[in-house]
């Protein structure tokens, strides 16, 4: 089954159709979402704030780092269900919005970059635990969280806007082909 | 009775200009709740500290004095942000509810903020009570909570 045929499948399910329609659940899933942006994004905000020597320069990184990461796994948790149900939500549109594809990618990519910085740099914390300033790569790691994040809510916020949706044609070549819309060959 | 008000804001260029273009009411959206994220960690940083939570070695006070200019920053974009959103669509958040729970919960926040929680957090007074800095930090959760979701709210309305 494709990607596509998945979301349609999910689109003709019951409970899509229904939190979809649903009067207070899409918009209190929604707001969830957005609440707990404060939770996760603000706390890795003040991580990598740290790392840059911009906050909090008198407290070991791994403090902030450890006494943080319980709130932020929680806040990423609660992002992900919130998240799910929205795509659950409106299924094929989201999957066709090149927005919600380009956000994806930039999970992704900051998935890599708490990958890269964990197995990397951080192993070595007891080195520069107490620095102002942590080592470059530290410092690489929270300017590119800060930059990655902020573009997942950017791209994200851009869902809700249909500018490029499949159904709204002619589009770009470029677009029709990241947002991998099925358009039927112009008739003679 | 205010709705004159709210009918001369619409005639503003400021609104104007964000109604006249696609691109610009989404973009200040988008910053404003990157203003939001930047605002949630400096607020909740404090705030779980005075309930006993997050980085709880720390002095209150010293994680407020760090807090404190990225409070400010973060308000100053959502503020910065907030007023040409509000000047777009002014009738239509004139007859929102959400709206006007958001305007009156936030200068309540935002004084709260300055004045009985910054005394709480930045002082050292004995009076500063275990309880009473978790009431304090419960409080602040709470009114942004509202503001946050109230905001969030008028795009359903």
């Amino acid at each position: 089954m494709s990607l596509l045929a998945f979301a349609e499948w999910l689109d003709s399910t019951a409970g899509s159709t229904a939190l979809h329609e649903s009067m207070y659940m899409y918009p209190i899933v929604e707001s969830t979402h957005v609440l707990a942006l404060m939770l996760f994004v603000g706390f890795a905000i003040v991580l990598d704030l740290r790392l840059l020597g911009l906050t909090l320069k008198n407290v070991p990184v791994s403090q902030v780092a450890g006494r943080l990461l319980p709130w932020t796994i929680a806040g990423f948790i609660v992002m992900n269900i919130t998240g799910l149900l929205l795509f659950y939500a409106i299924p094929v549109r989201t999957y066709q919005s090149i927005f919600f594809r380009a956000k994806v990618i930039f999970l992704i990519l900051a998935g890599l970059n708490v990958w890269y910085f964990h197995t990397g740099v951080f192993k070595r914390i007891a080195e520069w635990d107490h620095a102002v300033i942590a080592p470059t790569a530290a410092r690489r790691a929270g300017l590119a969280s800060l930059v990655l994040w902020g573009a997942i809510i950017v791209a994200g916020r851009m869902i809700a806007y249909n500018w490029f949706d499949c159904d709204i044609q002619p589009q770009p070549a470029f677009v029709n082909w990241a947002a991998g819309c099925v358009v039927p060959p112009p008739t003679p | 009775m205010l709705l004159p008000f709210f009918e001369w804001c619409e005639t503003l260029w400021l609104g104007q200009a964000v109604i006249g273009s696609n691109w610009l009411f989404p973009v200040i959206e988008s910053v404003h709740l990157l203003g939001l994220a930047l605002l949630g960690g400096a607020i909740l940083l404090v705030d779980f500290r005075l309930l006993g939570l997050g980085l709880k070695e720390r002095a209150v006070a010293e994680l407020a004095i760090d807090a404190r200019p990225w409070m400010l920053t973060g308000l100053t974009i959502l503020i910065a942000t907030g007023i040409p959103l509000f000047l777009s669509e002014p009738i239509k958040l004139y007859y929102s509810g959400a709206f006007w729970i958001k305007i009156t919960t936030l200068p309540i926040a935002i004084a709260f903020a300055l004045t009985v929680r910054a005394r709480v957090t930045l002082g050292d007074s004995v009076r500063n009570t275990a309880r009473r800095q978790q009431l304090v930090g419960a409080l602040s959760i709470a009114l942004w909570i509202t503001v946050a979701a109230a905001g969030r709210w008028i795009g359903f309305s």
